[in-house]
């Protein structure tokens, strides 16, 4: 145990998955929730922008996203996200940024729906009382629908959080040091640690994703809006 | 054709299906002990000129070897059921009975040894390094600093570069294939892995006069027949191994896959044997 833990650094794995989950957490939030505002403006165009990027993300495998990332953007066009003297390694710092990219752009369309679903926990008379008093369209959404809607949405943003964790896994397939990585090194380098080190994995995945959904359980009881 | 008809059409095509692949997961399992019933063989599906899936043929080093040994194991060629046998599952797939040997570049390791009985080795390979036609890079040297490296994650090669030449930067993907693509079209600099496969992918026509192999091998992967644990065969199998390379059928077959491809002559043909147990 001590030996995956250390030498294939198995903790190492784990704080990568904390790391990109918890960038990939603060993106995805901010790209879902601009596309949300798009797919609830009044100007048709970005209500179809909005519905098209939601629809082509979401039903693309995220191991295609990931690799599109590096062998598209970086291989093939050539665009890079690190400085060739990074810190930490040009190669290694670029895989991490691009695996942050593809998890982001993904689960910002799921984060896009929970709160298109958070504003369908609103009643549609407060959108017409706050335009009634001359609220504008921006102000109406700061003011009204956006904080009731985040506060609705709690138990899907909180279902997306967890899968984004586990999803981390998949940035493996680029080359970042994270668990699924360490597990591979485990199958290659000594064979008879493989079901420890899956356990391992299991078991800090439940670790990571069970507060999670306590947490979420807990908020979204006590912020909810209450009617 | 009413709803039900063809509700009922779906359900039975279904239960026919599931039928025919628990046929075939049985054919596979049961057979083992040269009973003429016939052999399931794990190999890659992806590795130009070692073990290649190409339409429904497969063609490749590893595969003539593969066909071989099982032809003087008493199968004929169309008894042999092949299986991909990706490399973090080659010990798994023995030790389930899902296949009877597996020939998948397949080195032997003491840790491996531990899982699974081992014939051969058939073929020692080195670690070398590809690069693009016009690189300057001459080998494991200075030439490789600061270079852009690719690899297989979780493997051997990607280790040993680590340590060789503190100074490189690896990429790991998860197939050669991806790294060959961005050596060829100058992203990365070098692929690294075994001599053998790297001949493969220079000697690929998408590839032919894009890559070419530098330096000489610093490694030494010696390449199996992996086997069940305890297998009886495998006594059997490296008196073969050593008739393939006698009887000049191991050159022809390497010449037949790998071109012009100057294996290591010190270490080839290898002694067979001792990786029984």
């Amino acid at each position: 145990m001590q030996t995956i833990l250390q030498d294939f650094g198995l903790l190492a794995g784990f704080w990568m998955t904390i790391k990109l989950t918890f960038w990939s957490a603060i993106f995805s939030l901010v790209i879902g929730t601009f596309v949300a505002v798009m797919r609830l403006s009044p100007v048709g165009m970005l209500r179809q922008v909005g519905t098209a990027y939601v629809t082509l993300l979401r039903n693309t495998p995220l191991t295609l996203i990931i690799l599109f990332c590096s062998i598209g953007i970086y291989g093939q066009l050539g665009i890079v996200l690190a400085g060739r003297d990074a810190p930490g390694g040009f190669i290694d710092t670029n895989n991490f940024r691009l695996a942050i990219l593809g998890l982001s752009v993904y689960h910002a369309a799921f984060v896009c729906e929970a709160i298109r679903s958070g504003v369908n926990t609103i009643p549609i008379g407060q959108a017409e009382a706050a335009r009634s008093i001359g609220l504008t369209f921006g102000q109406s959404l700061r003011e009204i629908i956006l904080p009731q809607a985040f506060r609705g949405a709690i138990t899907p943003l909180g279902n997306t959080l967890i899968a984004l964790t586990k999803n981390t896994t998949i940035a493996a397939a680029i080359g970042v040091a994270e668990t699924a990585l360490v597990m591979k090194n485990v199958a290659e380098f000594d064979p008879g640690l493989l079901w420890t080190a899956f356990g391992l994995i299991a078991a800090g995945f439940v670790l990571l994703t069970v507060p999670m959904g306590l947490l979420t359980s807990h908020f979204a009881h006590k912020l909810a809006v209450r009617r | 054709m009413s709803t039900t008809t063809t509700l009922r059409l779906v359900a039975a095509g279904s239960i026919a299906a599931l039928a025919l692949t628990a046929c075939g997961s049985d054919g596979g399992s049961e057979s083992g002990s040269g009973d003429g019933d016939g052999i399931t063989i794990g190999i890659k599906f992806d590795q130009p000129g070692l073990g290649l899936k190409d339409g429904d043929t497969y063609k490749g080093m590893d595969v003539d070897v593969a066909t071989a040994i099982a032809e003087k194991l008493g199968y004929d060629a169309n008894q042999i059921t092949w299986q991909e046998a990706p490399s973090p599952q080659r010990e798994q797939l023995l030790k389930t009975g899902q296949v009877d040997m597996v020939v998948a570049t397949y080195s032997i390791t003491d840790k491996r040894k531990e899982e699974v009985s081992f014939a051969g080795p058939y073929f020692v390979a080195g670690q070398s390094l590809l690069v693009a036609a016009d690189s300057d890079i001459t080998g494991l040297n200075d030439t490789l600093d600061g270079k852009l490296v690719c690899s297989v994650t979780g493997s051997t090669s990607a280790q040993q570069i680590k340590d060789a030449v503190p100074g490189v930067e690896l990429q790991e993907y998860e197939t050669y294939s991806q790294c060959a693509d961005l050596v060829a079209n100058g992203t990365l600099d070098v692929l690294t892995t075994d001599d053998v496969i790297l001949a493969g992918y220079a000697n690929q026509a998408a590839y032919q006069g894009k890559l070419k192999l530098v330096g000489d091998t610093f490694s030494e992967e010696k390449y199996g027949i992996g086997l069940p644990k305890g297998s009886d065969q495998c006594e059997d199998i490296n008196g073969y191994i050593k008739e393939l390379w006698d009887d000049g059928t191991m050159e022809q077959i390497i010449a037949d896959n790998l071109g012009d491809f100057d294996y290591n002559k010190e270490l080839n043909p290898p002694e067979a044997g001792g990786n029984c147990t």
